[in-house]
């Protein structure tokens, strides 16, 4: 411990690591973006960050290091101690503009993080404040890329012809030269494969979900948050039950009994399903803002002779819209994204939902971009929905879901 | 003189208030007993029946009737049949209204004419009958009018079939193949595997996230939507865009992988053991993150800041501060999320199937169900999987009341 906590150990290591990591992350980064081949150098990052960290700690002036460590890493491009590698054929421009992306992103947070560094022993404070900032900078580099690459992918993937993507499976880039033929698999999944009817059947089934939901749970909600009554305790501790049900158990019962009745591949027997398996989370989350809602207010109304669903109806609703918009947002994403039921109970591709259509893409004679077409038109609008009502999306999610 | 005592029996307003309660519980009380007591008894049911999925078709008599000539002659044709290879009907007869105009030569032995209607009964018949009865006719009028009389007028058919759903038969047969051979324990084991890591990584990586955006910069509410992308977006296409990411022979990692030299050929990352049983429990942990994120950020801005600058003042460093300050304020939260993840990560069967289809090591016990109600087509055995879940769940939802009962809020 007290060797790592020697300033000139502790900037060798943090530079070392972290020019590996914007190394490897410039190369992912461009790799991605041009198709061409780049790999890091592990020598050349190693001296690279090994000096540039103990430069920021010798050297005061911080505009000289930043000078010197930009001019050694493109004076070393054509050595084999370059940070970065390249394999055949990548042009000059690409393989200058790695390096200086290398250059930039490293010496300047490496500056960031090693402020409170010096030669010699370092205390607590300065030694974990250092190694924090590293963490800190690696945890957004590494959450943002992870988060981002599959869906960088799903929609690069769906702009590609098949050809292109198995010639070069890293070569996202877009020619912009071929106009609206890039969004060919987009056309022929509305034209051929009858997306447009999916799209719709999946939004009016989220929405009367949402509406089935809330007829339910709101009378529910209400009740179990302000009236006494024997088995209150019970109840809310068995919705909490009923949550953890897993679908596929019931699914099985589900799917013999709509067998029989001929209730399977049709949208009814999917509206009879889905909000029950909705309504506990919304029947939660309700009494939990119901509950905090002031009861005076209702008193108030009772007093003035408005019946109890009349004070439902005037008093406690417009007061807690904002929860009612969580909620249905919540039970929209639910049913927008639901799959094992849609795939096991629709079989007749004329009344799929949008899951359940790009489900049926899933096969070895379509092409995978059109797959990820299909997905990337699953996702949008939800995400659309979710980046417009970010406030109460999170809410929702916060405030009920104990769901996956 | 009497002290005042609270009253002993319910008031007329408390009754009232009690009935209410119910009528407004009940419609949500029906329709969930409807959709999840019933088939949660019926899965218990069925766990002991030979069920087989050919045996959800009913077993019962079809008859199609048809006017055919030949030579000039007309007769009506009745097809009977049992619509099942294997188990008899019993009973079975059919009842048919003649359309004026039509005239039979001749009743077959099997049948009555009474007036304009003919009675057909066969008694029992087999699993394959398939029979024609022939009835010669005259026509007494327009051929075509009267061949849609005769087929327009559909024949009521009589007869029970035995179905194995309804009768008494039982057997344990699907639980003792159930948990005969290894293959059971390596479904446990998977099961395990993939619950207890793919809890405690989203737990870690959670509490990471969470960690990293405890304050204030510009773009954070970006960073923070952007987290939350893979919670959000429908199942099937992250599961999907992974499949495409990963796939040994178009894939884009392994092109990556290849190039920067860290390996020499392609990884075939969800088609080998035990390869495939880590890559899902990365893309649980993936995917569901932003939850554990979501919660323990709520809970971190929660805590008051004035504890910290006391610290400060004492020369806590910056671990210090965080496990002996922070982490005992985050144990609630971490515990409620682990025991809720835990039950629904046992419970994911979406992210396997789509990855996996659970091959290479990766079935799980709620995949096991698919497995063997669908794939081989055993109702049964899917149902006895179903159940020994059901039992599981009922033990931890038994630990997560009393635990989680402390915790406020849940």
């Amino acid at each position: 411990m007290s060797i790592l906590r020697q300033g000139i150990v502790t900037a060798a290591i943090i530079g070392l690591f972290w020019a590996f990591v914007i190394a490897t992350t410039v190369c992912v980064g461009l790799s991605f973006a041009s198709g061409f081949g780049f790999r890091p150098g592990i020598l050349g990052c190693a001296t690279l960050g090994v000096a540039g960290g103990l430069a920021l700690i010798y050297v005061r002036d911080l505009r000289l290091v930043m000078g010197g460590f930009g001019a050694a890493a493109l004076a070393l491009l054509f050595t084999p101690l370059s940070p970065v590698l390249f394999a055949d054929g990548v042009p000059l421009l690409w393989q200058g503009v790695a390096v200086a992306l290398f250059a930039l992103f490293t010496i300047w947070p490496l500056a960031r993080m090693l402020v409170e560094a010096h030669p010699g022993p370092l205390n607590r404070h300065a030694f974990e404040d250092a190694v924090i900032r590293f963490l800190t900078g690696f945890g957004y580099i590494g959450f943002t890329a992870v988060v981002l690459i599959p869906f960088y992918v799903m929609v690069m993937t769906s702009l590609k012809s098949q050809q292109a993507l198995l010639r070069n499976p890293l070569d996202f880039s877009i020619d912009l030269g071929r106009g609206l033929d890039l969004f060919r698999s987009y056309f022929e999944l509305f034209a051929q494969f009858n997306f447009g009817s999916y799209l719709w059947t999946s939004f009016y089934v989220s929405v009367l979900t949402v509406f089935i939901t809330l007829l339910f749970s709101v009378p529910g909600a209400y009740a179990v948050a302000r009236l006494r009554f024997k088995g209150r305790a019970a109840f809310s501790r068995s919705i909490l039950l009923i949550y953890m049900v897993p679908m596929i158990v019931l699914a099985l019962p589900i799917y013999i009994a709509f067998s029989m009745t001929g209730l399977r591949n049709t949208i009814p027997g999917l509206l009879m399903i889905y909000p029950v398996t909705t309504i506990p989370v919304a029947l939660y989350m309700l009494q939990g803002y119901f509950r905090g809602l002031p009861g005076e207010v209702e008193e108030a109304g009772l007093m003035d002779g408005l019946s109890r669903i009349q004070v439902i109806l005037k008093i406690t609703l417009p007061l807690s819209l904002p929860a009612m918009v969580s909620v249905s947002l919540y039970v929209f994403m639910i049913a927008w994204n639901e799959f094992l039921l849609a795939f096991m109970l629709l079989d007749d591709p004329s009344k799929f939902t949008l899951t359940r259509g790009v489900a049926m893409l899933n096969s070895s004679e379509i092409p995978r971009q059109h797959l990820m077409a299909g997905a990337v038109i699953a996702t949008l609008p939800i995400m659309a929905l979710f980046l417009g009502l970010e406030r109460f999306m999170t809410k929702g999610l916060t405030a009920g879901s104990v769901k996956g | 003189m009497t002290s005042p005592t609270p009253p002993t029996t319910r008031g007329a307003l408390e009754k009232r208030e009690a009935r209410l309660a119910w009528s407004l519980l009940l419609p949500t009380i029906t329709i969930v007993s409807l959709v999840i007591i019933l088939p949660l008894l019926a899965i218990f049911w069925i766990s002991f029946k030979p069920v087989g999925l050919a045996d959800l078709r009913p077993v019962a008599p079809v008859v199609r009737e048809s006017l055919r000539e030949r030579g000039g002659d007309y007769r009506i044709e009745y097809r009977v049949r049992n619509s099942s290879q294997t188990k008899p009907v019993t009973g079975v007869s059919f009842v048919d209204v003649i359309p004026d105009g039509v005239i039979l030569l001749e009743v077959p032995e099997a049948c009555v004419l009474d007036g304009a209607t003919l009675n057909c009964a066969f008694g029992d018949i087999e699993g394959g009958f398939n029979e024609r009865l022939r009835v010669p006719v005259t026509l007494d009028g327009d051929a075509d009018a009267l061949e849609e009389a005769v087929e327009g007028s559909e024949p009521t058919v009589a007869g029970r079939g035995d179905s194995v759903m309804t009768n008494s038969e039982f057997t344990l047969e699907n639980f003792a193949r159930l948990f005969d051979g290894k293959e059971f324990w390596q479904v446990m084991w998977a099961t395990i595997f993939y619950t207890v890591f793919g809890t405690i990584g989203a737990l870690v990586v959670g509490l990471f996230a969470a960690l990293l955006l405890n304050k204030s910069f510009r773009g954070k509410g970006l960073l923070r939507g952007l987290y939350l992308f893979p919670y959000v977006s429908p199942i099937i296409a992250v599961a999907f865009t992974w499949v495409t990411l990963l796939d040994p022979f178009s894939g884009s990692l392994n092109a990556l992988l290849i190039q920067m030299g860290v390996t020499e050929g392609p990884i075939n990352f969800f088609g080998q053991r035990p390869l495939a049983l880590i890559m899902v429990t990365v893309f649980e942990i993936w995917r569901y993150f932003p939850l554990s994120f979501l919660f323990i950020l709520a809970r971190m801005q929660s805590i008051d800041t004035d504890m910290y600058e006391a610290a400060d003042m004492d020369g806590a460093s910056p671990f210090q501060k965080f496990w002996y300050l922070s982490m005992p304020m985050l144990l609630g939260i971490l515990s409620v999320l682990f025991l809720l993840r835990f039950i629904w990560t046992f419970n994911k069967f979406d992210d396997i199937f789509l990855l996996t289809g659970g091959n290479a090591g990766t079935r799980t016990l709620t995949v096991n169900v698919y497995e063997q109600a669908f794939a081989i087509s055993n109702i049964g055995a899917g149902a006895a999987v179903a159940v020994v879940i059901f039992a599981m769940l009922l033990l931890f939802s038994f630990f997560f009341f009393k635990y989680i009962s402390q915790e406020e809020g849940l």
